[in-house]
This record gives C-alpha cells, sequence and structure tokens, in this order.
C-alpha cells in the first residue's frame, strides 16, 4: 500500500456537466445527440496562433499550430451559423445561468457580482472560433466528504466542444452537435491527498449535480479532468475521465508514472547521461529495409546518450518511457516511433540497428529513437521529442494528458499558460441580482434517499433516489407498495436493458400506464414486466392493445373452465387432490402475466363450484 | 486610472489581486491570475501595485530579390490587429513588420511596404475620405507593383466603387477586409490577406475585392469594384458579385488564380486620377407611400444628383410623376432597382415611358450604390450635360454590355 502522504499527493478534481436546457449557451439551437450521417452540409477552416502584446505565444496553443490541421466541421440541420463561426453569439443563455446558480449555492459558494463572458484559446479545432466561451460565476465553496471540508475554487459556466468523429494524417473532423452546449466547470481546490477520496469527492459533486434534476444524463455529458502532482513531481492535467469508476486508478497510476519517471531521472544522473540536439536523416540505411511500416518514408533520427535500457522501461501497466515519445509522435501526426530498446523487431533487421547506430554515432549505453512519414512532420515530432527527452533528466513535466480506459493515461499537449484568456465582447456583461440569488436549493439524493430507505431496501432506495422518476415513486408509493413500484420504475427496464431491449424508449406515460393497470388490477404485478417489453417494442400501443397482448383476465376464467371441464375425470377422482396438478398446468400458461394468488383462488372456486 | 494596473482589493469578504479592467456597467471588473474577468459592485482597493512593462522586439524585415513589392494601406480595417491576453484589449497597429509576424507566409510572395492611413471605423466613411484614400492610392501606384488596401466591410464596396472612378491604374488596387476580427484564431482576414497580395502580384490593372468565396477556408473570390455588394451581416463569403461573374477565383492554401472573366490586364490603361466628387448626390430607396416630398427636400438642399433604387424593372409610383418632371430640368436622375439583380427597363410599361418623358435616365445594370457613386463623380468632374450623357455609359465596367445567366 503506497503512502500517499508520503508522496505529498496532492489532487484536485474538475467536474464538467452538461446542463439539460432547452437550447445552447450562446444561440437558440436545441442541444440533441447527432449521428454523422445526419449532417446536411460541412466546411473546412484553419486556426491561426495569435500572439500576445508582449510577444508571447500559449505554449500549448504553439503546439497545436505545429501540428497544423485541417479542421472539417458537419453541420445539421440542429446547428446554426453561431456554431459554424459565421454570426455573433447571442446573449447568455438565463437557464443555464440559473441553473449554475443553484449548483454554486448547493456548493455554499460567494458569488460575482457581474459574470464576464470570456474567450478562452483552445487551437486544436474543437471550437469553430479558435476560443472557448467562459465566465467565471462564483468561488470560495466548500463541500464536506467523509468529514473533510473539501474546498470549492470556482464554478464556471463555458460552452461544451466540438465532438471529434475522425482524423488523420493532417486534418481532424469535429461534429457541431456538441458545440455550444451549457456546462458548468466545478473545480476544487487541491484538498484531496488519496485516490479514494478523488473518488468520493467526485462522486458527491456528481450526486449534488443530479439533484437538481436539470443535467443531462448518460454517456459523456459528465466528465472529469483530474490535476495531480506529488512532491519533487508536477502538476499534470488529465482529461476527459468519463468513468468514475476508474478515477481512483488513475490517481494510483499517476502516481507511480511520476515516481518512476523521478527514478528515471536518478538513473540518469548517475549515467552522467545527456540529449544530443540533432536530428538526423537517416532515411538512407533504411533504403533497402523489409519493414514495411518505413519502407518508402523519410525516416529521421535523435540520440541519446546513456538512455539504453530506460526507454523501454515500464513507467506504468503496460506503457514504457518510449510510449510517451510515442505519444507526441502521435500528435504530430505520426503513427508512433522506434526505439532500439525494442530493436530489431517490426521487420527492422540486426544489420539495420546496427547500421543505425553507426550513423549516429551511438555508443554502447546509448539509445537511438527514430520516426517515420512525412519530413516536415517527422522534424517537428522529434523536435519535439528530444525536449520531452531532456526533461527526463530535470524530472516530471507539467503537461496535459488523457485518460485512457485502463486507468493509464497518455500525452495530449502542453500544459497551457494562464496567457490564454480575453473578453468575449460579444456578449454583455450579466448583472447577477438578489432575485436570481433566491432560487430554492432542491433536496439532495442523499436526503431523499435516506428518506426511501424507510419504504425500500437501500440499494434500491439509493438508485431510486437518482433516478429521473424519483417524483414518479413518491406519487405511486403513496397508493401501492412501494416495492412494486421500485420495480416497474427501476428494476425492471435495467433487467430488460439487458436482455437487449431498447428501454430507452420508455417515458413517464409508460410507467403510469402499467403502474395504473396494476392499481386497477387490470394486471397482475407479475404482468408489468410483458407490459414494459410491449411497450418498448411498440411505444405507442394503448392500454386495450397491452392487455390483450399479455392476456387478460376474461381469459384465465376462460382457460379455467376449460380446463375443468377437460379434466373432469380426473377431479372426479381426486376432489380437492385435483388443484395441484390443474395449478400447474395454468401457471404454465399464465405464469409473468397473472398474479399467482389471483390464479389459486380462481382455480380453487372452480374446482369447488364443480363438486358442488 | 486604476485601468491595467495590478492592484489588490477586498471585496465579498476576501481579498483579490488581478489587473484593474475598463468596465461598460459602472461595475469594478478585475481581470484574476487565471485569466478570468469578474465585476464587483463594491470593493476595497488595498494596494497598487507596480509591474515591469514588456518592450517587443519585432524583428527588421528583409527585402527579398524577384518579389513583388507591394504596399499595404490600412484605413482601420482591423486585418492584422493584435490581442494583450493581460488586458484584453485588441490594438490594431500597423508596421510591415508587424503584419509579417502576424502572417508570415506574405514574406514568401511579396516585398510589403505599409501605411496606417486611417483607423476609423468603415461605417464613419466620408466622400473626403475617399479622395485622401485614393490621392495615397495614386502615389503608391507610381513605386509599387500593386496596392492593398485593408478596409472595414460595412462600406468597403463603396469605398471600392469611389476608387474605381477615382484611379485610372494600370496596376492590381486590392481591397480586403475581415468579417470575423482579425484577432480571433478563427478569423479570415490572414487567408483573405494572403490572396489579396497574390491577386496585388497578378496581371491585373483594376480596382477589385478580394474576400472570402465560401464559409469555407478553401478560396477567395476576387469581385470588380463597381460590380460587387455585401450581401450578409456577418459570413465570411458575404460579398458577391452582382450582375457579372467574380473576376477569379484563388485557391487557398495553394494561391493558385484561376480567371473566370474578363479583366482589365496590366499596363492596359494610363494612370491618372481625377479625384474631384460633388458630395451633393443622395440615394432614396422608394417604397409604397413614400411621398416625393423627399425629392423636393433634398433638390431644396442644392442637391442635383438623385439615385432612385426603384422598383421591379426601375418604377415609383405615379404620383411622382410631376415632381420628377421639375428637378430633371436642373438635376440628373438615375433609376436603379431594389431588386439588385437584372437591368432597369423603362420602356415597357407606361410608368416606365412617363419617368423617361420626364427625363430619369435609366441606370443599366448598376447597383444602387454604384451609381450613387459615379454620380458623385460624374457631377465633381464634368459639366451637367456632360454627367447626363456619360450615366448610361460604361467607364470602367460598371455596367456589363449584356446580362448573363
Amino acid at each position: 500500500m503506497m503512502d500517499y502522504e508520503k508522496v505529498g499527493l496532492m489532487v484536485g478534481i474538475e467536474i464538467h456537466q452538461q446542463l439539460d436546457t432547452r437550447h445552447k449557451l450562446f444561440c437558440y439551437c436545441p442541444t440533441p445527440h447527432r449521428e454523422v450521417e445526419e449532417s446536411n452540409f460541412e466546411f473546412i477552416r484553419y486556426l491561426r496562433l495569435k500572439k500576445s502584446e508582449i510577444g508571447e505565444e500559449d505554449r500549448a496553443a504553439r503546439e497545436e499550430v505545429e501540428r497544423s490541421r485541417r479542421f472539417v466541421y458537419k453541420y445539421y440541420d440542429t446547428t446554426c451559423l453561431v456554431e459554424a463561426d459565421e454570426e455573433p453569439p447571442r446573449e447568455l443563455n438565463r437557464e443555464a445561468l440559473e441553473i449554475a446558480i443553484q449548483v454554486a449555492k448547493m456548493l455554499n459558494m460567494e458569488f460575482a457580482d457581474e459574470v464576464h463572458v470570456m474567450r478562452k484559446i483552445v487551437i486544436d479545432g474543437s471550437n469553430t472560433t479558435g476560443f472557448q466561451r467562459t465566465a467565471l460565476v462564483a468561488f470560495d465553496g466548500f463541500i464536506e466528504v467523509d468529514g473533510k471540508r473539501i474546498g470549492i475554487a470556482t464554478l464556471c459556466l463555458e460552452e461544451e466542444a466540438c465532438r471529434k468523429v475522425d482524423e488523420g494524417e493532417g486534418y481532424a473532423v469535429y461534429s457541431l452537435d456538441r458545440l455550444g452546449i451549457p456546462l458548468v466547470e466545478i473545480g476544487t481546490e487541491p484538498d484531496i491527498n488519496t485516490p479514494e477520496m478523488a473518488k468520493k469527492v467526485a462522486a458527491k459533486l456528481g450526486m449534488i449535480l443530479r439533484s437538481t434534476g436539470k443535467v443531462k444524463r448518460g454517456l459523456g455529458t459528465i466528465r472529469q479532468d483530474v490535476n495531480i502532482s506529488i512532491r519533487d513531481g508536477a502538476r499534470v492535467e488529465i482529461k476527459g475521465v468519463q468513468d468514475l469508476d476508474i478515477l481512483d486508478k488513475i490517481v494510483e497510476y499517476e502516481v507511480v508514472r511520476q515516481l518512476n519517471l523521478l527514478e528515471i531521472r536518478e538513473e540518469l544522473k548517475r549515467r552522467k547521461a545527456e540529449v544530443d540536439g540533432r536530428i538526423f536523416d537517416v532515411t538512407d540505411v533504411f533504403r533497402n529495409t523489409k519493414s514495411k511500416i518505413i519502407r518508402n518514408k523519410t525516416v529521421k533520427a535523435i540520440l541519446l546518450k546513456g538512455f539504453a535500457g530506460l526507454v523501454g522501461k515500464e513507467i506504468q501497466p503496460g506503457r514504457r518511457l518510449g510510449t510517451e515519445f510515442a505519444d507526441i509522435a502521435k500528435t504530430f501526426g505520426l503513427g508512433g516511433i522506434f526505439h532500439t530498446d525494442e530493436l530489431p523487431a517490426y521487420g527492422i533487421s540486426e544489420d539495420e540497428v546496427k547500421n543505425l547506430k553507426a550513423f549516429v554515432a551511438a555508443e554502447e549505453g546509448d539509445a537511438v529513437i527514430m520516426a517515420a512519414g512525412d519530413a516536415a512532420r517527422v522534424e517537428r515530432a522529434l523536435k519535439r521529442i528530444i525536449e520531452r527527452a531532456k526533461y527526463c533528466l530535470v524530472g516530471v513535466p507539467e503537461e496535459t494528458r488523457k485518460a485512457n480506459e485502463d486507468g493509464t493515461t497518455s500525452y495530449l499537449r502542453p500544459l497551457p499558460g494562464a496567457a490564454r484568456m480575453y473578453p468575449e465582447t460579444d456578449v454583455p456583461p450579466v448583472l447577477i441580482t438578489q432575485e436570481m440569488l433566491e432560487v430554492e436549493i432542491p433536496e439532495l439524493i442523499e436526503e431523499r434517499a435516506r428518506r426511501y430507505e424507510k419504504l425500500l431496501p437501500k440499494d434500491l432506495a439509493w438508485e431510486m433516489a437518482d433516478s429521473p422518476y424519483y417524483r414518479l415513486f413518491e406519487e405511486y408509493a403513496a397508493k401501492m407498495q412501494p416495492t412494486v413500484v421500485a420495480r416497474v420504475l427501476h428494476i425492471l427496464p435495467a433487467y430488460l436493458r439487458k436482455e437487449g431491449v431498447n428501454v430507452d424508449v420508455l417515458e413517464e406515460r409508460h410507467f403510469r400506464l402499467v403502474l395504473d393497470m396494476i392499481l386497477n388490477n387490470e394486471m397482475a404485478k407479475e404482468g408489468a414486466e410483458e407490459a414494459l417489453k410491449i411497450l418498448a417494442e411498440r411505444p405507442d400501443a394503448g392500454r386495450k392493445e397491452v392487455l390483450s397482448r399479455i392476456g387478460v383476465a376474461e381469459d384465465l376464467d376462460g382457460f379455467i373452465r376449460k380446463l375443468v371441464e377437460e379434466k373432469a375425470d380426473l377431479i372426479a377422482e381426486r376432489g380437492e387432490g385435483a388443484f395441484k396438478p390443474l395449478m400447474g398446468l395454468v401457471m404454465k400458461e399464465f405464469r409473468g402475466r397473472v398474479d399467482g394468488k389471483v390464479v389459486a383462488e380462481k382455480l380453487r372456486r372452480a374446482i369447488e363450484d364443480f363438486i358442488g | 486610472m486604476l485601468e491595467g494596473r495590478r492592484v489588490r482589493i477586498k471585496a465579498k469578504g476576501r481579498v483579490f489581486e488581478g489587473i484593474a479592467m475598463p468596465s461598460f456597467t459602472g461595475n469594478f471588473v478585475l481581470k484574476l491570475d487565471n485569466g478570468y474577468n469578474i465585476g464587483f459592485k463594491e470593493y476595497e482597493l488595498l494596494e497598487v501595485l507596480d509591474e515591469e512593462r514588456f518592450e517587443v522586439e519585432i524583428p527588421q524585415l528583409a527585402r527579398k530579390e524577384g518579389l513583388p513589392n507591394l504596399k499595404i494601406i490600412s484605413t482601420g480595417g482591423t486585418i492584422a490587429s493584435k490581442v494583450d491576453y493581460r488586458t484584453g484589449a485588441v490594438t490594431s497597429q500597423f508596421s510591415a513588420e508587424e503584419i509579417a509576424s502576424e502572417v508570415p507566409e506574405l514574406t514568401e510572395i511579396c516585398n510589403v511596404d505599409a501605411e496606417l492611413l486611417y483607423n476609423i471605423l468603415s461605417e464613419n466613411m466620408k466622400p473626403q475620405n475617399w479622395i485622401e484614400l485614393a490621392r495615397h492610392v495614386y502615389d503608391a501606384l507610381k513605386k509599387h507593383d500593386g496596392v492593398i488596401i485593408t478596409h472595414g466591410t460595412d462600406t468597403m464596396h463603396y469605398s471600392s466603387a469611389a476608387l474605381s472612378f477615382m484611379i485610372s491604374t494600370p496596376k492590381p488596387v486590392v481591397f480586403v477586409g475581415a468579417q470575423r476580427s482579425s484577432d480571433r484564431p478563427s478569423s479570415d482576414a490572414a487567408m483573405n490577406l494572403l490572396c489579396a497580395a497574390r491577386v496585388a502580384s497578378e496581371d491585373l490593372g483594376e480596382v477589385v475585392v478580394t474576400m472570402h468565396g465560401s464559409t469555407s477556408d478553401d478560396f477567395c473570390y476576387v469581385h470588380r469594384g463597381v460590380k460587387v455588394r455585401k450581401n450578409h451581416t456577418s459570413r465570411r463569403d458575404a460579398f458577391q458579385s452582382i450582375n457579372i461573374r467574380p473576376i477569379a477565383r484563388v485557391e487557398y492554401p495553394s494561391l493558385n488564380v484561376e480567371w473566370i472573366s474578363w479583366r482589365f490586364r496590366r499596363n492596359e490603361r494610363e494612370l491618372n486620377l481625377m479625384d474631384r466628387l460633388e458630395e451633393k448626390v443622395v440615394l432614396i430607396k422608394f417604397f409604397p407611400g413614400l411621398r416625393s416630398d423627399i425629392l423636393e427636400y433634398y433638390h431644396s438642399r442644392g442637391f442635383r444628383g438623385f439615385v432612385i433604387e426603384g422598383t421591379g424593372l426601375g418604377h415609383v409610383s405615379t404620383d411622382w410623376m410631376e415632381t420628377l418632371r421639375r428637378i430633371c430640368e436642373d438635376s440628373v436622375v438615375v433609376m436603379t432597382s431594389q431588386c439588385l439583380w437584372g437591368r432597369v427597363c423603362d420602356r415597357v410599361y407606361d410608368t416606365g415611358r412617363d419617368l423617361i418623358r420626364a427625363g430619369v435616365i435609366e441606370g443599366e445594370d448598376m447597383l444602387p450604390e454604384v451609381a450613387l457613386i459615379k454620380l458623385m463623380w460624374l457631377l465633381g468632374n464634368y459639366s451637367m450635360e456632360e454627367a447626363k450623357e456619360m450615366v448610361k455609359k460604361n467607364i470602367v465596367g460598371e455596367i456589363e454590355p449584356t446580362t448573363k445567366y
């Protein structure tokens, strides 16, 4: 078990939650997800970096520009000229601001008197304008998790970026459907000091957000960015953690990565290692290579003196220092890199490795890294890899990384500087009035869950409290058995989804129909599963159709009457003893559709009547 | 003055440090160190902190042999403006070095000289500004291979028409602007400027406008200065040629030029300047119910040039006939159409025939704005009778002899 206090772990979380508003933050477009095939128009753009007055360029933006890409944007009938950067933004969406204020109040925050919309430079193409519009709404709040107070530094209202749908050498394709959906970004102070705490804080913030009932739900509607640092390490921002379950693992693995990088630094110092700054054109060495990956391409190499064995050293499960270099190459549009710690391989022969080493005058103990592809791209990527390799002698570089599904992370870009924000003059500032602050704070999901624990088993109480249909639950739980209501609203849909039934089409009216049929004794509670299934398949089916398809009470009576006639001999012979075998026959037909108790009662009466 | 200074203040019960920003609402606006601006109604100033200012060093531009020498004259179009991320201010400075540092590709296609003539918004342009601009362009054309004029988009087509009449040019004079302010990474300014520089280096001898040809960053169109109009409030491809196809298409980023319709070639015309303009010329848009008093008003104020933006083929209400007859006696009255697309013809309907009898001159397929400027120029440089003769005569391409699909 790692001693996180000893390594000086500090974690801050940034939550980005999409709001469920009627329209986008700076235009009147709706916010549905669209399939790329539904796009009715596309256009292309390039983005350019702008220098500040003091001649400074944002380093993250600079690197994006050097990757120099052409951006293709997919347009839909649900997007407009504002998303296309062909019309000025409209005024800030008040509905979104109201939700942001509500959330901020729940986080015990202090408010700005006047909200100013800013432009945050983003040059990766995910914003058509080259910036993201963002506004600081509140600051200085806190929440309590396990008795520990976690500071909430800022709450910002900002626009969601485009969805990347494809990319390749020199281009990226983005979908405009997501651009402009309102987001609240909540940033904690770096008060978190264990991986478990990180997960708990994120879960609590998520719970608070959902308690408003005004946030979007489902895949990709909430994302966590995690800022992690350890003593002697560096602040690393990990972007886009979609799955809360791996948040602790991400923190854990990042600590491991930083410790390993520090260890590599110590070893490099011991070896007196250094990075030769030159880029060698080694295309001729591979003139007749059998490796398909580099054949007929420009191949260039760099020399890392004293790095042998370390480039292949694992720093996170399945990831080596070489993988970090390969990440950089990939961001410059290349397939990756080769390094001598892993060669000969990939069709590159031992002789070629020998010639490569001779070409760059590599000695025993040195490592050579090479990349192949378009000459200019290879040059730019290797230049950046040299920079990164030099940093191995310093320690852990500050950077932005992206979360992988297994909890490891990959290099994305340098950490953006603070010098990248300027006012969005197209949107007037908004005064936060006393009236706007008088918004009611909703009941928290956890408070609601505690109320439900009196009605339901604990796990189910929490699920039900967190359900978008909790209001429906409360309404029907007052009239019928709460467990039956929870079963219809939560357990059965979850089960049917696993069975492959498309329960996403079910709406409140469908659940009401099913609950009413049970409440009015038109259907046994056992029939609910079948009824929901029918409604999922035919959402427009009415009450009559559902009842006729699951078999109504009349059918049951008829079936029993017929059965009693057919089995007259048996009943005559066994009397009431015939109940058991006959019950089996009825249930074979009606199981899951009619309550067993009802069947038993009817059958018993029919037998009694027959016997007279 | 606190603006631009680093301050420490107390507000909302805590201490903030940042840069004091300009405010338009009366509240105090502070730029925090995380880059966000935030407004406070009440605050207490604790301290003003001093900060060192940076001097920007801009490398000198080296002239390259064999490249065309171009002059860029700025009239205030923020084609190469800069943003100060610290204060958020956008400034429009203008030296050749600064332009080249913003759009470095420019130095690969031409040598640039730059001049900041005005720093005004294009909606504030006046005929006097066109005269001064024409004189500067005329001087530049003596020494340079081509001239680029950066201009605000709102009235760019008025300015391009004015210069088209005032300067007989043997070289390209290219107007260019940006629909997105050039402080944004997505601005159309750089691409428009690069395409303009290529056009200014080409075999061309007239005044043109070069702007995006589509919403994409894929090509620019080159429009004749007297046949172009801003047809959208915000789109990159707002400028369109009317009643003629664009002169050329410039691909981006290759900058290959494809000529589409006829053009004045380089050195086809002698350099000449006729820079007088009569300012008492008015453009009146007719609409149902508008009374002819408006004509009387201008006439009584000494206006002798009238361009009417009529309906359809070139009509106004029959009630205007009496007034028009009177005014035409000592004024030039030109009929154009609010349809914009098409040619005026007052010989089809009775109203039109009455207009011609009253002395109104058909403006052919001229855009109303272009007819306005042409009349200013004609009345500034010729007699009334000569002006009347020349209205229907094509001078610089403002009238096409035939109308094409």
